[in-house]
């Protein structure tokens, strides 16, 4: 049986008919079409569907779509603004070359953004330790830790890797 | 993942009703493990309960000389809670060490403790501290709470509503970690109550339980040197892909060390 829930998404009030058993991420991507959020795993362990929800991190192929009911929901999409200008932690992946393939990219750009909120000022241990549950294949590390540290504590920028 | 109903109560009475009114139902808290074990079609409920929407089980408090801790508190939360940091950190910066931060936003203590995984870390911390399990019915004791793996003195249909937990005048938490999953290989919280001592073993057996033998040597003297000669048994532990009961044995020791170390 569908069931039909409602949603803001990026701003935007969305409402889709799903089955108790959809996840969050199958309904952003097969049904809203919002293919920015990544499925690396759907195992809870690679982090390439965080997005936000509520203002926190969550991993989007582990929530039902239902659980969202009337949840404010932000995705890869809804981080630039309306013209096009990168949020600052896009332009500091880009600015790093923190990213490889871009498989794992927006989990860990919505990650970063989330570290950015939480924990202002953070040292590298710290934001390699909070990427926990975000995995590169590409090893890309280096460059994803220093892009989310340039935002988060540019002080303590130690290299500057250029594409 | 089968299909199944879903029900979003707004009170624990319609919470308490629904469980109790359906075939195979299962209460949902964060998820973190009952959504993995349905992809696997491990579990197959008809129904399931969220908790999500009971405002009445979330939040903490300080209530005299306990913290009182709501059944659908997040992870991240206690980690986060100025309350739970200044009155017993080490169950804070247990509660930072679950998983990842992105399911320390979703997975809950309540949730942690019905599933009673034998390698999740709130067990440690239930039994070490001595914490009290509230339900719907009733309030359990730490030592009577634990059974074996993934079972509980919780009835059919009761629900946590929060735990609570004795402030401890020292308490640390120390666990080694498994690498890839993040989960206790053995997880060990010693706390210090005047002339008690309980120290709680998570990860290294079916449930967790309490470490009499360092407890009593503890109890003489509270160091890390008290309890250098002291030996965890290996009978009845585990042995899995991981390691062995004798590694776990090990292990329980030298958390157990490190954890007095930094109380």
């Amino acid at each position: 049986m569908k069931t039909k829930v409602t949603l803001n998404v990026n701003g935007q009030e969305r409402t889709a008919e799903v089955e108790p058993r959809t996840l969050l991420v199958e309904l952003l991507r097969d049904q809203l079409g919002m293919t920015g959020t990544h499925v690396g795993c759907d195992t809870t362990q690679c982090g390439c569907c965080v997005i936000h929800v509520d203002d926190k991190a969550v991993k989007s192929c582990t929530m039902l779509a239902v659980q969202a009911q009337g949840k404010k929901v932000v995705t890869i999409e809804g981080l630039a603004a309306a013209d096009g200008t990168l949020h600052p932690m896009q332009e500091a992946f880009r600015d790093h070359h923190g990213l490889q393939c871009g498989f794992c990219t927006p989990g860990m750009v919505m990650m970063g953004v989330d570290i950015a909120r939480r924990l202002p000022g953070a040292d590298e241990k710290t934001v390699r330790e909070q990427l926990e549950g975000n995995i590169c294949r590409c090893t890309g590390y280096q460059g994803i830790v220093e892009a989310i540290l340039s935002v988060v504590n540019p002080g303590a920028v130690k290299e500057h890797h250029h594409a | 993942m089968r299909n199944f109903d879903y029900h979003a109560p707004a009170s624990l009475d319609a919470a308490v009703a629904l469980i109790g009114d359906k075939e195979d139902g299962k209460l949902i808290a964060g998820g973190m493990t009952l959504l993995p074990t349905l992809k696997q079609r491990l579990a197959a409920p008809s129904d399931l309960i969220d908790l999500a929407g009971v405002a009445e089980l979330k939040g903490i408090k300080r209530e005299g000389d306990e913290i009182v801790i709501g059944a659908m508190t997040c992870h991240a939360d206690v980690a986060a809670s100025d309350v739970v940091k200044s009155a017993i950190p080490a169950l804070a910066s247990l509660a930072g060490v679950i998983g990842d931060p992105a399911v320390r936003h979703r997975g809950t203590i309540g949730g942690s403790i019905a599933n009673a995984d034998p390698a999740a870390d709130y067990p440690g911390a239930v039994v070490g501290l001595n914490a009290k399990i509230v339900t719907n019915k009733r309030v359990i004791a730490a030592d009577d709470y634990f059974i074996d793996l993934f079972e509980t003195a919780l009835e059919q249909g009761e629900i946590i509503t929060s735990v609570r937990f004795p402030i401890p005048e020292r308490a640390a938490y120390q666990k080694f970690r498994h690498p890839a999953s993040g989960y206790a290989v053995v997880g060990v919280m010693v706390a210090k109550f005047g002339a008690d001592v309980r120290v709680g073993v998570t990860g290294a057996a079916g449930s967790a339980f309490r470490a009499s033998d360092f407890e009593a040597a503890l109890s003489e003297n509270f160091s890390a040197d008290a309890i250098k000669g002291v030996k965890m048994s290996p009978d009845g532990l585990l042995s899995d892909i991981h390691c062995t009961n004798e590694y776990r044995a090990h292990l329980v020791g030298v958390m157990a060390r490190r954890a007095v170390a930094e109380a």
